[in-house]
């Protein structure tokens, strides 16, 4: 555990270090800003979308706005653009053999590289959600505001429906990082596995509108991504919910084990 | 497990589909050894010390380093081991130290508290400070030993350290790695560098097309070749006529008022009283023992690609 703690460490250190994971992070906290700057000066608004009405009753409510914009292939290509290129590059400058001839297991440094994917693609989803409460609140006040059935939320209570919908959110996502991580392993091609990283995830939300697919629908990854307007109603509608964490999970482990298996197997040589 | 031989090769073989990468390499490197790799590029060295090193697995055969196999006991096997294949890879966004630091960290036990002394060694510790995405080729170099010696290792597998290195490099290089062998540090080192061989490594093994075509004491090698001799004397072309009939002087050759011959030491000590004899006066008789490059031309059929002839002719 120490062994896998280490490499976690450096990974994230790493992360930290390149301008690609502030691409992500920045794309992550000015979107909401940029979101209420736009509603500032315009007076409309999102009424089409769920909530989208109430917009403006409170800024606990424009991160759930933001995360419905952002589900779709916001999100997903910010947690492409680190999973499809944390092991990908590293195949690609070399920097592979040279951490894989220490005396760290492959499987240690799989675990590590997986672990800070999935710490980046939270903290996108955490920055979104802080910056959008403040910029929000700042805009329309913190108060409370109207749920999906019509009950009044205290600003409180809001505030933490707001992150158990993100804590829902980030599950499926972690699905597509999982995906990244795959491709990245088996391609080592960091631009050709960011691209089919958002690919899979296009894909999986254009099969759940495809006619014809609604006895599949509740168990394809895109389907999750909506899993947390359940907690926009009252009382919570936890079905979709409990099946995001499940159906999520198979998403998560099938690639993340398949990814495993390739890296611990395969043979470093130069690309 | 200790008192194995640090390297063990039997029988290693790579295939990637048709292509045979290696077509079976048997090689031993003893305790103490400056053990040189020689052939040229695309001959498998590279492969055969990435199997070694357990960076791809060989699809025959086996390769231990002290008695471990690295596809058996994984990074187990790289117990005192350190080295680089295909030059060092950093991140060329963290400071050299930094890179170290990281290194250090991979390392068991931790080895973050000789990363001072190690730049000292190599000399990098002004720049270590900056990123390695601005060293030059030759700082990489020495930034790839200066990781290798953070695991204090008994054995070190260079993959050709000096290639690519102005002359100044190679000279620190190569003094770099004498020094190293001098604290008893058993290295191999691959290299198409014939005269870097020459001057640092005691055993030699050669490889062409994936398999071994020589290996043993360097010594020994040289041995093997037949001496040819350069005669200048006053009349060429009676010394010529004299060479031609003498016994043991043979591959007679004449170039302007110069010969070349080959012969043994009885043969040429004759052949000098024959010309006295016929009073033809030599005024050189200089014996010429052929250079590794011959003989690793020969051996290797003389085949490498332009960049190996520019190596070599360098």
């Amino acid at each position: 555990m120490i062994g896998v703690a280490r490499v976690y460490r450096w990974e994230l250190a790493k992360l930290l270090a390149q301008k690609r994971t502030y691409l992500g992070l920045g794309t992550a906290m000015i979107v909401p800003v940029i979101f209420v700057v736009v509603l500032q000066f315009q007076s409309g608004g999102p009424t089409d979308v769920p909530l989208g009405r109430y917009i403006r009753d409170s800024g606990v409510v424009t991160p759930l706005i933001v995360l419905l914009f952002m589900s779709i292939w916001g999100f997903p290509l910010i947690a492409a653009l680190v999973a499809g290129d944390i092991v990908a590059s590293e195949s690609h400058n070399g920097t592979l053999k040279t951490i894989l001839t220490r005396s760290r297991e492959r499987g240690q440094v799989f675990a590590g590289k997986a672990l800070a994917a999935f710490t980046y693609t939270l903290s996108a989803v955490v920055a979104m959600g802080v910056v959008g409460v403040i910029a929000g609140s700042i805009a329309f006040g913190f108060h409370s505001f109207t749920s999906l059935s019509g009950t009044p939320v205290s600003a409180v209570r809001g505030l933490a429906l707001m992150l158990a919908s993100l804590a829902v959110y980030v599950v499926p996502l972690a699905g597509i990082a999982a995906f990244g991580l795959l491709v990245s392993t088996v391609t080592r091609n960091s631009a050709a596995s960011v691209v089919s990283t958002l690919m899979f995830a296009l894909f999986m939300q254009l099969i759940g509108v495809l006619p014809g697919t609604e006895s599949i629908r509740p168990y394809l990854l895109g389907t999750q991504f909506d899993a947390w307007h359940g907690f926009l109603r009252t009382p919570t509608d936890w079905t979709p919910v409990v099946r995001a964490m499940w159906v999520s999970a198979i998403y998560i482990f099938v690639p993340l084990f398949g990814a495993y298996l390739v890296f611990v197997r395969r043979d470093v040589a130069g690309d | 497990m200790t008192d194995a031989a640090p390297v063990i090769a039997r029988g290693l073989v790579k295939r990637y589909g048709d292509i045979v990468a290696v077509a079976g390499v048997d090689l031993t490197v003893e305790p103490g050894d400056v053990f040189g790799y020689l052939g040229p590029n695309g001959a498998g060295k590279t492969t055969s010390l990435r199997m070694m090193l357990g960076l791809i697995r060989p699809t025959a055969g086996s390769a231990k380093l002290f008695g471990r196999d690295p596809i058996v006991d994984g990074v187990k096997a790289l117990e005192g081991v350190a080295g680089f294949v295909e030059g060092p890879a950093f991140y060329p966004y963290l400071s050299g130290r930094r890179n170290l630091q990281l290194l250090a960290d991979y390392d068991e036990p931790n080895s973050s508290s000789l990363i001072e002394e190690v730049l000292e060694t190599v000399e990098l510790r002004d720049r270590a400070k900056d990123r390695v995405g601005g060293y030059s080729h030759g700082m990489r170099q020495r930034l790839g030993i200066a990781a290798a010696l953070l695991r204090q290792p008994r054995l070190l597998l260079l993959d050709e350290p000096a290639t690519g290195l102005d002359p100044a490099g190679m000279r620190d290089m190569r003094d770099l790695i004498r020094r190293l062998a001098g604290e008893g540090l058993t290295i191999m080192l691959s290299s198409h560098l014939l005269y870097e061989v020459e001057e640092l490594c005691n055993r030699v093994a050669i490889i062409r097309k994936g398999s071994i075509v020589y290996e043993g004491q360097l010594g020994d090698l040289l041995a093997t070749a037949t001496t040819s001799y350069r005669l200048k004397t006053r009349d060429p072309e009676r010394a010529r006529t004299i060479c031609l009939n003498q016994s043991g002087v043979e591959n007679v050759t004449i170039e302007g008022d110069e010969l070349r011959f080959s012969a043994d030491e009885d043969a040429v000590a004759a052949l000098s009283v024959a010309l006295g004899q016929a009073r033809v006066a030599i005024t050189q008789l200089v014996a010429e023992v052929a250079s590794l490059e011959e003989l690793f031309l020969g051996m290797t059929g003389g085949e490498s690609s332009d960049h190996d002839r520019q190596a070599v002719a360098s």
